[in-house]
């Protein structure tokens, strides 16, 4: 069975391009556009994996974090996410919440279908 | 187009949004909101086109943006003040990524001396923020050496290159590491799967795996949430030491983790769990089920995760849930469509008007069933109609906000120091009608500026703030949309206007004219009041061409101005470009329609108020002033001139036109007003003399729309210095 | 728009490698135009008279939403001038971007059509020879001009006044 993959970014361009390096990857692919949208999704499916930003308006990458590690429901669902700020602080930051992994922009799509895969049980 | 073109196109109109967001949000800063969410959203903003742009390689943007993120980010973590010099810094940087992004749009070539003296303030101002760290065991801002001008990307971390089993340049050789990987509970709060990572280590070459059980507590005393197993892996394989470290680069710290290089030689096989992960043995299933069963329990206790960490901390600082509105849901539609739909009910309106005549020509009652239920039709038809409309209609907010960047750019080259005041950005119209705003808001700000408001010096002498300032408004009246531009210079020169208007041949010399008529002068063809064309309001484009823009869209202006105070513009512009409200009237056997919006009142004529004036000519007299009028069946060419007596059997539509001059137009019998769906005649035809569009009326018949100003101008070619007489003697209304 | 294009459901040709003609008459004279320009033949129905336009503008008429230029094609050949009547024809032709109204006396013909029956205009010194006809075809005893469209509509046609 297909993979699906939440991806939750508020820029559109960011949206599609993850649509279309997952989907060409096999994914199914579930589209949020910030946190609070985020959030409403997984309360209808539970993604294999979820990719979000960091930088968002509503609810930030850290408040999805947090959310998802805090309801049973989802706390074992990997997340990985999204940034361009490549210095440590923000993944460590990421990872104190409970992020699983990163990505950082602009990805390579090859990098992300491995990031993915190397979460994904 | 390609998937990539597609999201490149995405990206642009993302852009665009995004730069009215930092305008609206550095705006606001410059006035003094000091708001977190403020400074967040333009951080946000810039953050994203900077990171499309990496996606684009657009490196310029990519490296202008990261400046000014940074400094953005400087701001928000309160290490940079944003002071008015600052603010200014920030707003020229706005304009040179617009810029930037208009250029990387037209993919036309970005000369480097563009951006690079802005660049540079940024980085200046990167330079002078305090030095010391807040955290000392954080470093917040990826600074770079200033001198490395491309630091967007090209530092990226350490490869994640996983390209299935990573076989290294052939000469490498096979390799034996032994890893010993003992998670902490940290990797399980993160949900990362020691299963996977064995999995992926397996891609590398040929693994044996031995799990270390010891810690394992009784079950009875087991913590779900803590970490018991451990795990040695022995590895083959021709990868090096650091794709190895990489598969464990997201548990870096939530783990103890040593690889070691044993030996360069294909190293034995610990025999007895030597498994492919994939297939795992017997001896090996139970890993998995006790880590399934630890995740189960863990699923079930309560949530101590990260929640009193530092990290929780930040989340509630950067507004992790709850803050801002929710965002109400929106799609894009291509504009053709919309356009089309407009078009569909436009002619669906027609349709049921024609549907009506005829079920009346029929004989039926008003009251019969089947006239209720076309009632009921029509009306549901108008409000199909209305919100179809709504689609077109957008805020006026991005119009303004190219204003604030007019303004700048104004204020930069007159030296002068003027605020721009906006209010109404909210306010819906048509989106064409914003576009075409545009050129006509550009001058009027920009006279507003070169003209309206005084030097710093003059204003002091007057007691007046050192700093001058234009209010910017628009609002919904009644059905139509009013926007106003008013400054608080010094008014308009009134003498000056009249003897200009004068020496132009405008004017007769020793005309009396009230306040408002020489106001009115300003619109007049080719008048300036600049003494030398300047190089803001110049270019030959006056007043006279604004009035026609606004005009052309359905539009009105008007004019007043307080000596001293200032001057203030009104414009007054239709909701849509669609639709017009018109009056149905009969000319030589021809239904036209005339715009409601220029219309003032319409009258009956009595013979001995119309008077002949020359050859051709004729004038009606209104409330004591002579007004040309203009028989529009012989101006169209329908019929011959008519006679004096004829005149008074008509109908006498008084209008206002260009240049503020009134006009009586001679129509036969005034039929209707109502509303009419806007056909070009254009599309098909071409431009023709004194007709604005066409229209298709109940029966299903074609009607032109009349063009005032043109008629009027027909008119006034016609019997040109007879006019121009009567205009001058008798004033201008 | 929703023009159904009715009669162009032979679709996917072009004249040039034999496609087929519109044939119509004006008067006693037989003409003829590209089948792929038609978008549709109505009948007549009165147009709005446009002001300081040529005589053979009938006007604008309402074709399903879009307005309509309407060209009287006998006026505009130079033939004796007469009001349409209601058995009169409307071709409703594509000229380049503009939908045109051509009035003619009836539709007469759909023809197939080659390039080598297309014979150069003979040598006459008429301004209906030379501005309007691109060739003539010859069919048994009948001589049908191959009508060219482009300048049908006021040769200024953006600034028709």
């Amino acid at each position: 069975m297909k993979k699906t993959i939440l991806t939750i970014d508020d820029s559109r361009t960011m949206r599609d391009m993850l649509r279309l390096a997952l989907e060409d990857a096999g994914f199914n692919i579930v589209q949020a556009v910030d946190g609070v949208d985020g959030i409403d999704a997984l309360n209808r499916c539970t993604p294999n994996v979820i990719v979000t930003d960091i930088n968002m308006p509503r609810m930030d990458g850290f408040g999805v974090i947090k959310a998802v590690r805090s309801d049973s429901r989802w706390r074992g669902v990997p997340i990985l996410v999204l940034t361009t700020e490549s210095d440590d602080a923000k993944k460590q930051m990421a990872r104190q919440a409970g992020a699983t992994g990163w990505i950082v922009k602009p990805f390579d799509p090859t990098k992300l279908v491995a990031a993915i895969h190397r979460v994904s049980p | 187009m390609d998937a990539m073109a597609a999201i490149k196109k995405t990206f642009f109109e993302e852009c665009e949004e995004q730069l009215a967001e930092m305008e609206a949000g550095l705006l606001a800063m410059n006035e003094g909101s000091a708001e977190n969410e403020l400074v967040n959203g333009v951080f946000r903003a810039v953050h994203s086109i900077k990171g499309g742009a990496g996606a684009f390689k657009l490196g310029a943007l990519v490296s202008f943006a990261h400046k000014f993120e940074t400094v953005l980010d400087l701001i928000r973590s309160a290490r940079l003040s944003a002071t008015p010099d600052t603010m200014r810094i920030m707003l020229r940087a706005l304009d040179i990524v617009s810029d930037l992004v208009r250029l990387s749009r037209a993919e036309a070539p970005i000369d480097d001396a563009l951006w690079r003296p802005v660049g540079a303030e940024l980085e200046a101002l990167i330079e002078q923020k305090p030095q010391q760290q807040i955290q000392p065991e954080i470093t917040v801002v990826p600074e770079a050496p200033a001198e490395v001008v491309d630091l967007g990307f090209d530092f990226a971390p350490t490869p994640i290159s996983i390209d299935d089993g990573a076989v290294a340049s052939p000469p490498d050789p096979q390799q034996t590491y032994e890893i010993e990987f003992r998670p902490s509970k940290e990797l399980y709060a993160s949900a990362n799967e020691p299963v996977v990572l064995l999995r992926e280590v397996a891609k590398l070459g040929e693994t044996s795996v031995r799990c270390n059980c010891d810690a394992l507590p009784p079950l009875d005393s087991l913590d779900p949430d803590s970490s018991y197993l451990s795990w040695t892996i022995r590895l083959v394989t021709a990868a090096d030491i650091e794709a190895v470290r990489e598969v464990f680069e997201f548990v870096d710290g939530a783990c103890e983790l040593s690889v070691a290089l044993i030996e360069h030689a294909p190293a034995q096989v610990m025999p007895a769990v030597a498994v492919p992960v994939a297939d795992p043995s017997p001896s090996l299933t139970v890993v998995p089920d006790i880590t399934r069963q630890l995740h189960e329990a863990r699923a079930d206790s309560a949530p101590v995760l990260a929640s009193e960490s530092v990290a929780a901390a930040d989340i509630q600082k950067d507004g992790g849930m709850a803050s801002g509105q929710p965002a109400t849901a929106t799609i894009r539609v291509d504009l053709d469509r919309v356009d089309r739909l407009i078009n569909l009910v436009g002619e669906l309106v027609i349709n049921q008007a024609m549907l009506t005549q005829r079920v009346l020509a029929e004989g039926l009652a008003k009251s019969s069933s089947t006239m209720i239920g076309l009632d009921e039709l029509e009306q549901l038809t108008r409000e199909i109609q209305e919100s179809v409309m709504a689609i077109r209609a957008q805020p006026i907010k991005s119009l303004f906000q190219r204003m604030s960047r007019v303004m700048r750019e104004v204020c930069a080259a007159t030296g002068k120091d003027v605020r721009l005041r906006l209010d109404g950005e909210m306010t819906e119209l048509d989106k064409t009608v914003i576009e075409r705003l545009a050129d006509p808001l550009t001058h009027m700000i920009r006279n507003a500026v070169d003209h309206g408001v005084e030097s710093r010096e003059t204003r002091i002498a007057a007691g007046k703030s050192p700093d001058g300032s234009v209010r910017l408004s628009a609002a919904h009246r009644s059905g139509r949309v009013q926007i106003e531009i008013s400054d608080d210079g010094a008014g308009i020169d009134r003498k000056r206007v009249l003897a200009k208007a004068i020496s132009k041949g405008l004017v007769l010399q020793g005309v009396e004219l009230s306040d408002g008529e020489i106001d009115n002068l300003l619109f007049l063809p080719g008048f300036s009041t600049s003494e030398s064309v300047s190089a803001i309001s110049g270019r030959g484009v006056g007043m006279d061409v604004v009035r026609r823009s606004i005009q052309a869209l359905g539009g009105r202006i008007s004019i007043s101005s307080r000596s001293g105070q200032g001057s203030s513009f009104v414009l007054s512009l239709p909701l849509t470009l669609a639709v017009l409200d018109g009056m149905v009237v009969r000319v030589a056997d021809q239904t036209l329609v005339v715009p409601l919006t220029a219309i003032i009142e319409t009258l009956r004529p009595a013979s001995a108020t119309v008077h002949a004036l020359g050859g051709s000519a004729s004038v009606i007299k209104v409330r004591d002033r002579f007004v040309p009028l203009i028989d529009v069946g012989a101006e169209l060419g329908f019929r011959a001139r008519r006679q004096l007596a004829d005149e008074a059997d008509g109908v006498a539509i008084l209008v206002e036109s260009e240049t503020s001059t009134t006009h009586a137009l001679l129509v036969d019998t005034i039929e209707d007003q109502r509303q009419v769906v806007i056909k070009s005649v254009e599309t098909n035809y071409g431009k023709i003399r004194g007709i604005a569009a066409a229209t298709i009326l109940g029966d299903g018949r074609v009607a032109l729309i009349v063009d005032v100003e043109d008629v009027v101008g027909i008119s006034r070619s016609d019997t040109g210095q007879q006019i121009n007489e009567l205009r001058t003697g008798a004033g201008i209304r | 728009m929703n023009h159904q294009p009715n009669t162009k459901t032979i679709a996917g040709r072009s004249s040039s490698d034999g496609g087929e003609l519109v044939a119509f008459r004006i008067g006693n004279q037989e003409f003829c135009i590209d089948i792929m320009a038609v978008r549709e033949i109505r009948g007549w129905t009165p147009a709005t008279p446009l002001p300081h336009a040529p005589s053979y503008v009938r006007g604008l008429i309402n074709l399903r939403g879009t307005v309509l230029p309407v060209i009287d094609l006998a006026v505009r050949f130079g033939f004796e001038p007469r009001e349409p009547s209601a058995r009169s024809v409307i071709i409703v032709t594509e000229v380049g971007a503009q939908l045109v109204g051509l009035v003619v006396d009836a539709v007469s013909d759909i023809l197939p059509t080659s390039a080598e029956t297309i014979q150069p205009t003979p040598n006459v010194s008429s301004e209906l020879a030379t501005k309007f006809v691109k060739g003539v075809i010859s069919i048994e005893s009948r001589m049908i001009s191959l009508v060219q469209l482009d300048d049908v509509l006021p040769s200024d046609g953006k600034a028709a006044a």
